[in-house]
């Protein structure tokens, strides 16, 4: 269980670039502390290279799983009040936002 | 050690209740003081419900004296993980992104044990999101080993596993993605079993890895395992990824030893690497099931190794989808708006703000692994290796009933011990492809290791094909009973 020697070099460029793509706002110490940290988990995920995969239909599921459906019944859905007492900011009855569209010029 | 009042374990305190020789209120009430008096060194607990869990331990009591028949859970405390969801008190799971959230539901499991009479006493702490192996990684601070508080409880439903082995509840449920219910059992010295993958409904199980998720039982006994596994099981109308299958009905049968048992012993899980205490443990109870009469099969599982690279693609790719819903914008945590932010500026800081550096880690992987020109290299063959673990597990089931050893390479370690993350993950070596073959595995306690003239349970663990269950907790309860001797020889240092 030793940790693979081979860990892939990962640059601070493509560390800060998966934190956009993952929405994380993350600072260059930040990704200074992940980067080594990310290289040895992937390092060690070199090991699935020493398994014969040929022909390993790939399996997303314990289970070879079915739609199951539902009948058509309509069922009640939880009130809005349910819904609106997580949200972090409320305005009557809508969830308020920052503004999405830029002003036009 | 037994529960306040004497009771041995959950069935023991239910007859009680149930036969009138104990009533709920007091055991309600005996739970709650040792949480006052322990709580606080073990942190075991976010958030309790004492007058709700009283009142409903006194309506027990009311019926049972108006002679109403009692339903099986009638009057028993249990714990329940911080990330499973309960329209009393908070779900946070154990996160500052979640820490003010209120479920507006019930978890199926918790709908159906409270439906079986269980008083709900409070949420339990874990590793944020389920996220780890030692009850370290939790926002409301870290839990501590009831056997030792100078160590980990394990992970990730370390809040439970400490309650239940400092009878703080007479029994509690955990989720186990990759070891979350088993490892911590083994810490804290109790049985934690997870279930097969879709026995009990994920409905309201906060997602984390939704192909490994599992809500499982973490008991002071193997027969409580097997009751409240009865409660929860079954299918669900509103979880289209549980089996469709009938609840299990396991307590009956768990006592009735198995005639002609194989157990097989993977060669890969004696390894040099585990600690020698836990090696030992192992082998006694293949000497153990050999005296009752069962066979030890030679196993061979050569991708034991391979589970940790293939768990550790999987779980955060499916971590790194599940969690992309904390946006900040319909509930959790809100950074403070800037001038000229945008959504997107708004969902980046406010998940920077709400997720803990585990979190942030394994959202991090997922996302690299999934990324265009990665998924293939990464994802891809992970699934494949999958397969493959699964295949293996199939050779070895038709070759023995029950697969035997460690559940971890080491009893209970030292806070901080391992602070670097792979060092981490390899914890989970033995439990993880449990969940990625989506099969049922249980840890029950085996024995000691001395550390610093400490006693530090050793859990070892039994897995057994999918939809086995029977035969997982039958042979779990022979070895329980043949047990019983070295387990019983001490007991955890802080106990209500």
């Amino acid at each position: 269980m030793a940790k693979e020697a081979s860990a892939p070099s990962l640059t601070a460029a493509q560390v800060a670039h998966v934190a956009r793509l993952a929405r994380l706002e993350l600072d260059p110490a930040s990704i200074e502390r992940f980067r080594p940290q990310l290289a040895a988990v992937l390092g060690n995920i070199a090991k699935l290279d020493s398994v014969d995969l040929a022909g390993a239909e790939p399996m997303a599921h314990p289970f070879e799983s079915h739609n199951r459906l539902a009948d058509d019944v309509p069922v009640e859905g939880l009130p809005i009040e349910a819904i609106l007492m997580n949200a972090p900011a409320v305005e009557g009855r809508f969830l308020a936002v920052p503004k999405v569209l830029a002003e036009e010029s | 050690m037994t529960l306040p009042g004497g009771h041995a374990d959950l069935t023991a305190l239910r007859d009680a209740i149930a036969s009138g020789t104990a009533r709920a209120e007091e055991a309600c009430a005996a739970t709650f003081a040792g949480i006052k008096a322990h709580g606080a060194a073990l942190n075991a607990y976010h958030e309790t419900f004492e007058e709700d869990a009283l009142a409903r331990a006194r309506a027990v009591d009311a019926d049972r004296a108006a002679g109403k028949p009692l339903p099986p859970l009638a009057g028993v405390t249990i714990a329940v993980k911080d990330n499973i969801c309960t329209v009393r008190g908070h779900t946070t799971c154990s996160s500052r992104m979640l820490g003010n959230y209120r479920s507006p539901f019930d978890a199926t499991a918790v709908e159906r044990l409270e439906r079986a009479g269980a008083v709900v006493v409070g949420k339990t702490n874990l590793d944020e999101f389920a996220m780890g192996s030692s009850g370290e990684h939790c926002r409301w601070g870290r839990v501590a080993n009831p056997w030792d508080t100078g160590r980990v409880p394990g992970g990730s439903s370390a809040g439970s596993a400490a309650a239940v082995a400092a009878g703080l509840c007479a029994a509690a449920i955990g989720s186990d993605t990759g070891g979350s219910i088993r490892q911590p059992a083994a810490f804290c010295g109790i049985v934690g079993l997870k279930p097969t993958y879709g026995r009990i409904s994920r409905w309201g199980l906060v997602a984390f890895g939704s192909s490994l998720d599992q809500i499982g039982p973490m008991t002071r006994s193997v027969r409580d395992a097997a009751l409240l596994l009865d409660c929860m099981s079954g299918t669900d109308d509103r979880d289209s990824t549980v089996a469709d299958r009938p609840p299990t009905s396991l307590a009956a049968c768990v006592e009735r030893p198995l005639d002609g048992l194989r157990v097989g012993m993977p060669r890969q899980y004696m390894s040099d690497a585990n600690d020698p205490e836990v090696n030992e443990a192992v082998a006694a109870c293949a000497d153990a099931y050999r005296a009752m009469g069962a066979t030890i099969v030679d196993v061979d599982l050569p991708l034991t190794d391979v589970g940790i690279s293939t768990y550790y693609v999987i779980a955060p790719a499916e971590a790194s989808s599940n969690l992309a819903r904390y946006d900040g914008i319909r509930y959790g945590h809100r950074a403070a708006m800037r001038p000229g932010d945008d959504l997107a500026a708004l969902y980046a800081r406010s998940r920077a703000e709400g997720f803990g550096p585990e979190v942030q880690r394994r959202i991090m992987l997922g996302t690299y692994m999934l990324s265009s020109g990665y998924y293939d290299a990464f994802y891809k063959r992970a699934l494949q290796a999958r397969r493959r673990i699964k295949e293996e597990f199939d050779r070895a089931f038709a070759a023995c009933d029950v697969l035997l050893g460690p559940t971890a390479p080491t009893p209970a370690f030292a806070f901080g011990a391992n602070d670097d993350p792979l060092a981490m993950y390899m914890c989970d070596v033995y439990t993880v492809n449990t969940n990625i073959a989506g099969i049922c595995g249980l840890s029950l306690p085996a024995g000691f290791a001395s550390r610093g003239g400490k006693a530090l349970p050793i859990g070892v663990q039994l897995q057994a094909n999918a939809f086995e269950e029977e035969r997982l907790l039958r042979a779990a309860r022979m070895l329980e009973r043949a047990m019983a001797p070295r387990t019983s020889a001490n007991a955890p240092a802080v106990h209500a």
